[in-house]
């Protein structure tokens, strides 16, 4: 356990140092801001709070920054540490090669937890600043925030099993970025045109369920528009999600993480410095 | 009860052998150094006793453990060949890092850094340093917690001579503690005067493993004697040896081991005519040079 935070402490220093945190809370902060400022508009004669609005409009903005940033932060983990022959070093001292990655996930996990609070807060800020009945959206608010974490644990592993796949930073950074654009982006819209094609069909009913769930992103989008009951506000996929349970996706949506740093883990074990 | 023993130990990359049959051990308390060109093995036979990488075949005993081990790495210490360590971190910073890992107080930092003459740059971060600065975080964290085993790859490329010079004197410090010690080199006149014994690797085959002295018997190779003629004389005291005259004053003999104290007494006997002698005994790099050329024919 001490060695776990010994490398968290550490990695949390060098984010620090390379300045990851601030830019990752500049950028939760900034769209926030902008999304706040957007949402503010037409509120008031849709019948939703405030709050509630800013809400969807932060999980389709969470959707694709969030595994970003997680991606960004994680690609280096294993890869950068077999560039610098650090990780030789690293894996003749006592202590398990889980624990080693597990140190960066608490770290990475921690960075991505401050950046997110201040984005929620912000647009929180800003909703009840104009309007007291925006704290009915602070629920939803709330769920929107461990959900990111959720998603954000999920591709921080996923980052990681392809850091130690690739073995180098520069065949990494690469990989995470065709992963983020197939996973947050291809999926959806193929999902998408799947749906549309088959017009509330087979497919719809029985197919569809099993690749929302098969890919996090989805389950994350899902389960928020749907719990929040913003659905009408909200375009795409999330239009199907009357097929999916809400609860079935959290599920799955707790489930993706372990999966994740599971496949890291595996991915790892199979370096050899 | 040796520190370190291997036994047959082999090691095939694909096609490529990068070890085979290799034997040897250290005992505590003795420095032994490992000898071959790029690509002889050294990197991969110390992976090995690491745990890092497995063998095919043969046994490995590390202070008694199987290599990789929790026993085997909570008394091991390592440093790579060209570590690079987080450029955002300071010295400090890193060495604390590397105390916390192995369960020590990190307030032991700074005075490991001071040990290894890093004292003054131990608030600045590794960016900053210099190619021998950063192998010398290296040492400071391979001196963490009192190893009983250290393995050190290339510990002194890049240190300058008062740097090495210090580092030499630390690893005397750790092994009169009783600390083993194997270590690889390119400087063969350091290691040949710091080091109780050689071990030399040639493609993956252990070609020597002796004391410098034993090696140097069993390569009979000849011994060098310089004579300097007094002016004018150089012709005479060249045809008297017959030797082979280098310029106006300096003849060069070589002789094997056995022949040299007769060629002693010849060159006493011409008196007058020789000036000076230097003689000198096969370096390390002759030694090494035939025991590596004698593996490859």
């Amino acid at each position: 356990m001490s060695r776990i935070f010994a490398t968290a402490a550490s990695e949390a220093r060098i984010a620090l140092r390379n300045r990851w945190v601030a830019i990752a809370v500049a950028m939760m902060a900034l769209f926030a801001l902008v999304l706040s400022a957007a949402g503010s508009g037409p509120s008031g004669t849709l019948g939703f709070d405030r709050l509630s609005v800013t809400v969807a409009s932060l999980t389709s903005l969470a959707v694709y920054l969030v595994p970003l940033m997680a991606l960004l932060m994680s690609f280096d983990a294993v890869a950068g540490e077999v560039e610098r022959g650090t990780l030789a070093l690293a894996l003749t001292y006592p202590g398990s090669r889980a624990s080693l990655l597990a140190g960066k996930f608490v770290a990475h996990l921690g960075i991505l937890a401050l950046a997110v609070a201040v984005g929620y807060g912000i647009a929180a800020l800003a909703a009840l600043a104009f309007e007291a009945r925006a704290v009915a959206g602070l629920a939803a608010l709330w769920r929107l925030y461990w959900t990111s974490l959720l998603l954000g644990a999920t591709f921080l592993g996923a980052g990681y099993a392809v850091s130690a796949w690739a073995r180098r930073p520069g065949a990494a950074a690469g990989m995470v970025i065709g992963l983020w654009l197939a996973a947050v982006v291809l999926y959806d819209l193929g999902l998408l045109a799947a749906v549309v094609a088959d017009g509330g069909g087979t497919f719809t009913r029985h197919v569809f369920p099993w690749l929302v769930m098969g890919n996090p992103a989805d389950a994350f989008r899902l389960f928020n528009l749907a719990a929040s009951g913003a659905t009408s506000a909200a375009a795409g996929v999330a239009g199907a999600a009357g097929f999916v349970p809400p609860l079935q996706a959290l599920a799955w949506l707790l489930l993706w993480p372990f999966a994740a740093f599971a496949l890291a883990i595996a991915a790892f074990r199979k370096v050899t410095p | 009860m040796q520190s370190l023993i291997l036994s047959h130990v082999t090691k095939a990359f694909g096609a490529t052998r990068a070890l085979s049959d290799v034997a040897f051990a250290v005992a505590p308390g003795e420095r032994v150094a490992l000898l071959g060109h790029n690509g002889a093995g050294k990197s991969t036979l110390m992976k090995i006793v690491l745990g890092l990488i497995g063998a095919d075949a043969g046994e490995i005993t590390v202070l008694g453990a199987a290599p990789g081990s929790h026993a085997a790495r909570s008394a091991t210490a390592y440093l790579p060949e060209n570590v690079a360590f987080h450029p955002a971190l300071t010295g400090q910073e890193q060495i604390r890092h590397y105390l916390r890992l192995r369960g020590q107080d990190p307030a032991q930092a700074l005075p490991l850094l001071e040990r290894v003459g890093l004292a003054d740059a131990a608030r600045r971060r590794i960016g900053t340093y210099s190619k021998g600065m950063r192998q010398r975080v290296g040492l400071a964290q391979a001196l963490i917690g009192r190893p009983r085993l250290l393995v050190l790859d290339e510990p002194t490329s890049g240190l300058d001579p008062v740097s090495r010079r210090s580092f030499w004197g630390i690893l005397d410090g750790l092994a009169a503690d009783g600390a083993a010690i194997l270590l690889s080199s390119h400087a063969l006149t350091e290691v040949e005067a710091r080091t109780d014994r050689i071990v030399i690797l040639s493609h993956g085959a252990m070609v020597a493993n002796d004391t410098l002295a034993a090696l140097r018997r069993r390569a009979a190779l000849p011994t060098h004697l310089q004579i300097t003629a007094r002016p004018g004389a150089a012709d005479e005291v060249a045809a008297a040896l017959a030797g082979h005259r280098l310029n106006g004053v300096r003849v060069d003999l070589s002789c094997a081991p056995g022949d040299k104290l007769a060629r002693l007494g010849q060159i006493a006997a011409l008196g007058p005519l020789v000036e000076d002698l230097e003689l000198i005994p096969p370096s390390l790099d002759d030694i090494y040079r035939h025991f590596c050329t004698e593996a490859g024919s």
